[in-house]
């Protein structure tokens, strides 16, 4: 299990380079100029070039990308063009509360969507079946953002009885876990949770089809076990599956609610992205995508080691 | 009575104790801004003037201000740190700024000459301790003929501008005055200026009429009134600034209260913002959003008759409408009634029969139809609504027979692009750009585009516009040292350029506001800035 460990962390050695190294590139090829997070657009060019130099970004790319993975090595993800802050101060607190959401939209999404999916998997073809199926169709299908404007409207606006946007009546920095902060965290959750909760129950619904189809299921009932303790043999084979999928659900979402966390002005890492894209600040971009994709590494490891642990079928070398 | 009284201070003193967070409300008005983080704290704010406007003219003071005190007359510079000013007969490349005295920063060190020193040099001066290159970027762009400061006593300086420039006392409005006192006890502590900068914007202290409270990046900014301010202090007791990016999550914040007022509400939220009793402010603002020509060869927009025949073409009472009425009807860069309107001969209106016979006289019309490319954004920062306004144009002008193309780029795109010029590869044989730009000082609304030295690389003459007698008005302006008589040389450079028919003027922004009732004591100046010492809540 150590050398497996070992080899899973030496390849993410190269993921990292090559996710900072395409990241570095794509913002380089993309329309605009870094030094517009600097320099107003109607500064002179003599400024503009003195600047330029000033932050470094007149040298040539190859050695601005060494330059910044000579820093990344020691730690050091450099600082905002925009703000002069610490990349990775920002970093740390915008996953922090990335993080706190989108573990609530997986566990919501994931308690839901197993429910449904054991449901619509348990008794197929019924009308149980189709509503949980149309609620998974529907939670794949719906824009999230759409859904967010519109529990805002109803909820915030219309009902005045969730707030609608923040993350807390101070700040995410004077966040604690009563009622006055987590009703901040209701409405983006459920926005949130919608697509794992529909890709949840369809994975779970087909498992479990599946799962109750095997023979030994036919044998349990043969030997007389109740439809509770049947049950119970179910989720245990299908929760490996059920858990791989929730999993890269998680990384999706701690990568993927840049338009949630702007809705509702959740400060997060999509957030910061969101901003980081309009104001060219590379620092930023580059260091978030790159933390942003060696948690992904991360948690596929993680998702890897509690299948191994939950199924000894899964033979890992 | 008496008892009655007694009760009834019993009763409200009790509620106050019960009830402490509505005690705070009554004194906080909490804002909710379009940018999408705080802007800068250290002095020199970016995001624009929405970062003077919120981190700027709160917490700093510079030499000079503008006026933010009336609504209904155009807002002009007035004194501010320094109490007044002149420029040497002999050697118009030096002025003597006469400073406030008795004026504290809210570390409670005093502001004096070497104060001034100091924060020109923190921009100017590369040797300088406390040189920021973030800073320059944001400032010396606005005030680019300024070289040094110079102290004459504790509180005279002079200041040596590159050449003579009457301008120097408008541009001084953007540079703000940091504590010198308070960046040096920080700088002990952090080894190294730009890290003692960071430091500075986390706890800020200027002479402004606000002090920095608390602090958290990306989230919210908290100022509370400095009491010890020079001049009349704020009515609200806090202010808190959040960063909402989104125009829906901010009309969302303020329809379920949980912001007091929000910047730019979209024109589509009118409606259901009215229905709530919210007050929708505007006001003239010094903002032009037009098409801005290209004049080399080979550019119908080199022919002064199509661009009179586009400026009297295009249907703004329509566009208005689109915009739920917010926007205003331009005639020139500036409005009649400003110092610098100058009484233009040529008129800009709605005229399409106009339109055509200038067009048929150019050789175009429904039987030979013109194109004109224009490159523009989807969005943007004072861009308004790009599209849908570009697209309603590009309707309206078809019956007279001209085809607007659109090369929509993004908005960093465009604004990158702008300084490269229309015969760049980066124009892609545009016709005319799309860029809004703020027009509080002369340069920034005249100098940039009218000027042939400004061309690019050098400044936003996009157009590449060049004309010695705009030149010679420009250099008169620059070198006429008596305010009134600027002002008359400024008007001519304004009038001539409406004549000529520099922009396709389309519209101005309003600065639209919503806010709740509860709010007094606003005032909505013609400007890009607001006096937040005046509103306070109810």
């Amino acid at each position: 299990m150590i050398l497996y460990l070992l080899r899973r962390a030496l390849y993410a050695i190269p993921i990292a380079l090559a996710v900072g190294f395409v990241c570095f590139m794509l913002v380089q090829i993309a329309p605009g100029d870094p030094i517009n997070a600097i320099v107003p657009p109607d500064a002179p060019g003599d400024v503009v070039e003195q600047v330029r130099r000033d932050y470094g970004l007149d040298k040539p790319l190859p050695v601005q990308f060494g330059l910044w993975l000579l820093k990344v090595v020691q730690g050091d993800l450099g600082r905002s063009l925009a703000t002069g802050r610490s990349v990775w101060s920002d970093l740390r607190t915008a996953i922090g509360n990335t993080l706190m959401l989108a573990v609530c939209a997986s566990v919501l999404g994931f308690i839901v969507g197993c429910t449904l999916g054991g449901l619509a998997g348990t008794f197929r073809g019924t009308v149980l079946d189709r509503v949980a199926t149309g609620i998974a169709v529907a939670g794949v299908s719906v824009p999230h953002y759409w859904l967010g404007m519109v529990m805002v409207v109803i909820f915030s606006v219309q009902l005045n009885w969730l707030p609608a946007m923040g993350a807390g009546p101070g700040g995410s920095s004077d966040w604690a876990w009563d009622w006055e902060h987590f009703q901040f965290l209701v409405l983006p959750t459920i926005t949130l949770s919608v697509i794992p909760t529909g890709i949840v129950t369809r994975t779970v619904r087909g498992i479990v089809a599946e799962i109750m189809n095997q023979e030994f299921v036919t044998a349990l009932r043969g030997k007389g076990l109740t439809r509770m303790r049947i049950f119970l043999h179910v989720v245990k084979n299908a929760a490996p599956n059920a858990l791989a999928v929730i999993g890269l659900q998680l990384g999706y979402l701690m990568g993927g609610s840049i338009l949630v966390e702007t809705v509702f002005s959740w400060p997060g890492t999509g957030l910061l992205l969101n901003s980081a894209i309009f104001q060219r600040d590379l620092p930023v971009l580059q260091g978030t995508i790159l933390v942003l994709a060696m948690f992904f590494v991360a948690l596929n490891l993680i998702v890897d080691l509690i299948q191994a642990a939950l199924d000894p079928r899964i033979k890992r070398a | 009575m008496t008892f009655r009284r007694s009760l009834l201070a019993a009763c409200l003193a009790l509620s106050a104790a019960l009830v402490p967070g509505l005690v705070m409300a009554q004194g906080t008005i909490r804002i909710g801004m379009t940018a999408a983080d705080i802007p800068l704290t250290h002095g020199q704010p970016d995001q624009g003037f929405e970062g003077n406007r919120f981190t700027g003219i709160p917490i700093y003071d510079s030499l000079t201000q503008w006026d933010l005190s009336a609504a209904d007359r155009a807002s002009v510079v007035i004194p501010s740190l320094a109490e007044r000013w002149e420029v040497d007969p002999a050697d118009q490349t030096r002025w003597t700024f006469h400073l406030r005295r008795g004026v504290k920063f809210h570390d409670g060190s005093d502001f004096t000459a070497d104060t001034v020193v100091w924060n020109v040099n923190k921009v100017l001066d590369r040797e300088a301790p406390q040189y920021d290159a973030r800073q320059v970027g944001l400032t010396a762009t606005r005030m680019p003929t300024l070289r040094r400061a110079e102290k004459v006593d504790d509180y005279t300086v002079r200041l040596i501008t590159s050449e003579p420039d009457s301008l120097l006392p408008i541009n001084l409005t953007n540079l703000f005055m940091a504590s010198p006192v308070h960046w040096a006890a920080l700088r002990a502590q952090h080894p190294t200026a730009e890290a003692t900068w960071n430091a500075f914007a986390a706890a800020p202290s200027g002479t402004g009429p606000f002090r920095v409270t608390r602090f958290v990046p990306r989230e919210r900014l908290e100022l509370a009134r400095f009491d010890g301010y020079w001049s009349t202090k704020a009515k609200a007791d806090r202010l808190v600034l959040l960063p909402i990016p989104d125009a829906s999550a901010r009309t969302a914040a303020l329809l379920s209260g949980q912001v007091d007022w929000i910047e730019a509400p979209s024109p589509d939220a009118l409606g259901q913002l009215r229905s709530r009793s919210m007050t929708i402010t505007q006001n003239l603002q010094p903002h032009v959003w037009p098409w801005q020509p290209c004049f080399v060869a080979g550019s119908p927009l080199a022919d002064v008759r199509i661009r009179r025949a586009l400026n009297l073409a295009i249907d703004r009472d329509g566009l208005k409408q689109l915009l739920g009425g917010l926007m205003v009807a331009p005639v020139g860069t500036v409005a009649p009634g400003h110092p610098w309107w100058g009484n233009p001969s040529f008129q800009i209106r709605t005229d399409k029969a106009a339109a055509a016979r200038l067009l048929a006289e150019a050789g175009y019309g429904p039987q030979r139809r013109l194109t004109i490319k224009v490159q523009i954004s989807a969005s943007g920062s004072g861009q308004m609504q790009p599209l849908p306004m570009n697209e309603f144009i590009q309707q309206d002008l078809k019956p007279l027979g001209i085809d607007i193309e659109f090369d929509v780029v993004d908005w960093n795109t465009l604004f990158g692009n702008w300084r490269q010029g229309c015969q760049a590869a980066s124009a892609r044989g545009a016709h005319a750009t799309n860029v809004s730009f703020a027009a509080m000082d002369p340069f920034f609304a005249m100098v940039r585009f009218w000027d042939s030295k400004m061309a690019p690389p050098t400044s936003n003459n996009w157009g590449f516009f060049n004309d010695p007698r705009f030149d010679a008005m420009i250099r008169e302006a620059r070198t006429t040292f008596d305010p009134v008589a600027r002002d008359a040389a400024l008007a001519r450079l304004h009038a001539a350029g409406v004549d000529e028919a520099l922009f396709i003027w389309i519209a101005h922004d309003v600065s639209p506001r919503a806010m709740t009732p509860r709010i007094r004591g606003y005032v909505q100046p013609q400007s890009w800035f607001v006096d937040l010492r005046l509103p306070y809540i109810q």
